[in-house]
């Protein structure tokens, strides 16, 4: 048992816990939520399977013996369990050590680091690809500097299509959920826990083993949980970065679907790979029941201190250096380049830049070839975080209930059934769910297939899994003593909420938010599918520039991912701006 | 201890915010509607889809719409393979009236669910009946465009070695380490070069090829973008590798879409005999919709000289109607191959997974 948990919390007034009545509206919050599933995820989910199925000739068993027997899909299945443990493994341990700083410091420029750490997540993979292309591609400046420097004739170097661009770019895409959430939680634990233990003789890596990581367990297997299942689905790293030696199910569920149209077995993949997120899912329900402990939560001006030791100084520099040299280093080569001119002349051996341009923003605006598809940067910003933010409103308003009823009756039978689903909109594939959008609302009422509300509606899908996952573990966290005690005092429920719960999870409401949001912006996949070609998000446009020839292109597909950075960076520490009464202090 | 964790005030102006956001993104759909109505009898949509590569003037779309008092909604749909599903699957209840962008290597998929209407449009008589793959005219070929080598002109000239000009070429030592191909599994162009090696080597020695390509180290990437800007040492990109496999158009592309505006582009394509394959992308006429007649008008108008003459620039693919003019920066950078490698539709779409597998068994182990 963790040193400084109060035991007494989970002894529970039986009178306040068992009323019926109660219980009965803490249920009632799901109704929004299931709605919203059951309409939006698994009427579409289960008519594409269903269609997909029927395309059988013989048995519908077919497919399923067919997948289960295959040599090639059993390797596909080893090896995205393999990369996804690995890549999760190596993005707890650059984000945890980072996770400390930011949660027990405070120093000038923090907002701004968690804001640059996080801007990765938005970013399409093609532009992610040539951000890295530019520091450790065969002539990126990593390999031209060794080249120089040892006089070698090869770069030294391989990256693109080996199995460390997979684990570097999983890395370098999630450890910002890692930072958020472990950070956020953390930054609210009693400093003094970890105090008492050392006071009564333990050693750093004692306080750490027996206080520190079994208060955080309930926040770690989160943000693990999270950054896996995005690893296990993932697809555009593992194509472009991993290239062709390497497949997700993700992957093999694309070739099936498009390359060769074998949609019953392209089906029982993505079957699998759901059974895979809610085996997954139940054990961490499982987990988590049992390692939550109730805390007394503490303001972060209590847990944090300023940087004052030269120690501690140096301590948080290298923390920082690594993070934005491992998170950021990319962003800036991007960014460079998106305002370099380059020499006309190609064929020399490095980039040799002739001067520094604009000219590529200035190309951006200017419709050359008077196309009925062409969009400004300013629209294509306004509709980009015009969707965001109604994504962020949709995911806060169904995931806010959802967390509350999921941990204020983590016993009940009900909740434990439920929690693992609200998370399978992680796991499906959004080859198989961009169909399925397409064969369920075909008609009236429900005729969506062209409207724009569709985006924001799949973009929240993927959101709200984050928002129930960042709330639930700070909520569960209060002690049921405070709300007890304003129950007492005749609060009522809805009061109780509002002046203790929400208070208290001020600061995990807005990492949901900035969730909903970064996701909603950098979303690609399944926005490629229903997006109307008059309103295209940003990425969208990105990936129309650099599927095409010629210089300029390529320029404007790294101006406008700068200025798609810039606008997540703004959107972010406008977030963190936002102040719920007091809340933003807690 | 309440009492300091008291709300001061609801966020009303974040709810504000958003529940304006939502009835403005409700509504704004339909204004675009209502300024159109100006007009004298309230104009037919018609709703195209088609791939996320299409592109078309402004002015072009107007010019219909004035004409036949019509309003046309395009759908993108992702990839060719993708929108080509998402078509099938909409079968009986279409989401739209006419589907343009299924190519030849998907032909097949297209004719054999059966989604398309037969439409013999008088238009096709301008058409070299070369490019009329479908005798039943249920797809219509609309353009075209040749997935080649390109060749990086300057490593040539600085190396003094001739590009390769025939494929047999490429297993020379001369060229070793210095091609980028695409996966066809993944990859269009990948496919198409694929089909190339298929149509001129026949398919029980395409793969004797490809394993020779591996010796002489050729690296094969999953996606145009990144053979192109990654390891392609004449795009911006400036990659190590002096040949790969794009379009005929890219070297037109590099011209017109300079940094600094340039004389001679400084990339090739290689279009001598059996080098390319040639994709036909064709439009059809959905089943089931509900404006057979205006989508007759429009699939006249797509293979007509006046939409014909703005595919280059706008998706740098060519026209099939013989009375279309090329625009003067094709006429200098575009070199289009007279005898491409060919395999039929019927044929690819029997032998599409056996290849693809047998592929990936050689080349990726």
């Amino acid at each position: 048992m963790a040193a400084g948990v109060d035991r007494d919390s989970f002894k529970v007034n039986p009178i306040l816990f068992t009323s019926s009545y109660r219980r009965y509206a803490l249920h009632a919050l799901w109704l929004a939520p299931l709605v919203f599933l059951a309409l939006f995820y698994f009427y579409p989910l289960g008519s594409i399977l269903e269609i997909s199925l029927s395309r059988t000739g013989g048995s519908q068993a077919a497919p399923f013996i067919q997948a289960l027997t295959s040599e090639r899909v059993r390797r596909v299945l080893g090896f995205t369990f393999f990369q996804a443990s690995l890549s999760t493994a190596l993005t707890l341990l650059v984000g945890l050590p980072g996770a400390y700083l930011l949660a027990r410091y405070d120093f000038r420029g923090k907002s701004l680091l968690r804001a640059l750490t996080g801007i990765a997540f938005v970013l399409p993979t093609l532009v992610v690809a040539a951000a890295f292309n530019a520091m450790l591609g065969p002539r990126g400046w990593v390999n031209v500097g060794l080249m120089e420097l040892f006089d070698l004739s090869q770069p030294p170097i391989r990256f693109i299509n080996t199995f460390g661009a997979i684990l570097i770019a999983h890395v370098f895409y999630n450890t910002t959920i890692v930072l958020r959430m472990v950070g956020d939680y953390w930054s609210h634990i009693d400093p003094r826990m970890g105090q008492a233990a050392q006071v009564l003789g333990a050693n750093w890596l004692h306080t750490l083993l027996r206080v520190i990581l079994p208060l955080l367990m309930p926040i770690i297997i989160t943000a693990a949980l999270l950054v896996f299942i995005f690893n296990f689905t993932s697809f555009g790293v593992i194509l472009v970065l991993g290239g062709p030696r390497f497949a997700t199910l993700e992957v093999e569920i694309f070739y099936q679907t498009v390359s060769l149209f074998n949609l019953p077995l392209a089906a029982t993949l993505s079957i699998f790979q759901l059974a895979c997120t809610l085996i997954l899912m139940v054990i961490y329900t499982q987990l988590s029941a049992k390692l939550t402990r109730p805390l007394s939560l503490q303001p972060r001006k209590y847990t944090q201190h300023k940087l004052t030791s030269w120690r501690g100084r140096l301590l948080a520099a290298l923390l920082v250096i690594m993070l934005l040299g491992l998170l950021t280093a990319p962003l800036i080569a991007l960014t460079a380049r998106s305002f370099t001119r380059l020499d006309p002349e190609p064929g020399q051996r490095a980039l040799l830049t002739s001067g520094l341009t604009l000219d590529f923003y200035k190309e951006l605006t200017t419709n050359r070839h008077g196309s009925l598809f062409y969009v400004s940067p300013l629209t294509a910003i306004a509709v980009s975080t015009g969707y965001a933010a109604a994504t962020v409103f949709l995911a806060l308003a169904l995931g806010l209930p959802s967390a509350w009823a999921l941990a204020r009756n983590s016993d009940s039978k009900f909740n434990r059934f439920i929690d693992p689903i609200i998370m399978l909109p992680l796991g499906t594939s959004a080859v198989t769910l961009g169909l399925g959008f397409i064969v369920a609302f075909n008609r009236p009422p429900l005729d969506l297939r062209a409207s724009i509300l569709l985006i924001p509606l799949a973009h929240t899908l993927v959101a709200l899994p984050f928002v129930v996952r960042s709330l639930t573990p700070s909520l569960r966290s209060i002690r049921p003593r405070l709300r007890q005690a304003a129950q007492v005092m005749g609060a009522s429920p809805i009061q109780v909420f509002r002046h203790i719960d929400l208070p208290m999870v001020g600061r995990a409401l807005l990492v949901a938010a900035t969730f909903a949001f970064t996701i909603s912006l950098g979303e690609f996949g399944a926005t490629a599918l229903i997006a109307r070609p008059e309103y295209p998000t940003i990425p969208i446009i990105i990936y129309r520039f650099i599927s095409q020839p010629g210089a300029l292109n390529y320029g404007q597909a790294l101006a406008l991912s700068t200025i798609l950075m810039a606008a997540t960076a703004a959107g972010m520490l406008a977030i963190e701006r936002f102040r719920i009464a007091d809340v933003g202090e807690f | 201890m309440i009492k300091n964790l008291i709300l001061q005030k609801i966020p009303t102006g974040m709810l504000v915010f958003f529940t304006a956001f939502f009835i403005a993104s409700c509504t704004s759909s339909t204004t675009g509607l209502t300024a159109e109505i100006s007009k004298p009898s309230e104009p037919l949509t018609l709703t195209v889809m088609t791939h996320d590569s299409f592109a078309v003037s402004e002015d072009v779309v107007t010019a219909f719409e004035t004409e036949y008092n019509a309003e046309i909604r395009f759908l993108k749909s992702g990839d060719t393979g993708t929108a080509l599903n998402k078509a099938i699957l909409s079968k009986g209840n279409p989401l739209a009236d006419v589907f343009y962008g299924v190519d030849n290597t998907f032909l097949s998929r297209a004719l054999d669910e059966d989604i398309f209407e037969p439409y013999d449009s008088p238009l096709l008589a301008d058409i070299d009946d070369d490019f009329e793959l479908d005798q039943l005219k249920r797809a219509l070929p609309v353009d075209f465009g040749d997935v080649c080598l390109n060749y990086d002109k300057r490593y040539f000239v600085d190396q003094g070695i001739e590009p390769p000009q025939t494929l047999e070429k490429l297993l020379e030592p001369e060229y070793e380490g210095l091609l980028v191909v695409q996966n066809p599994a993944t990859s269009s162009p990948g496919l198409a070069f694929m089909f190339t090696t298929i149509g001129h080597f026949g398919e029980d020695y395409y793969l004797d090829f490809w394993e020779g390509l591996l010796e002489n180290d050729a690296l094969i990437v999953n996606d145009w973008e990144t053979a192109y800007y990654t390891e392609f040492s004449a795009s911006a990109g400036r990659g190590p590798r002096p040949i790969v496999v794009s379009y005929n158009s890219s070297p037109a592309f590099e011209v017109i879409y300079a940094e600094t505006a340039l004389d001679e582009s400084p990339t090739a394509a290689v279009v001598s005999d059996d080098t390319c394959f040639r994709q036909i992308e064709f439009v059809g006429i959905l089943k089931g919709g509900q404006n057979r007649e205006l989508a007759e008008k429009w699939v006249d108008f797509m293979l007509s000289p006046i939409f014909q003459e703005d595919m280059p620039l706008q998706m740098f693919v060519f026209p099939v109607n013989s009375h279309a003019q090329l625009d003067n920066a094709f006429l200098q950078h575009l070199t289009i191959p007279t005898k491409t490698a060919f395999v039929s539709p019927g044929k690819i779409a029997s032998n599409r997974e056996k290849w693809l597998q047998e592929w990936t068994e050689t080349v990726l182990r």
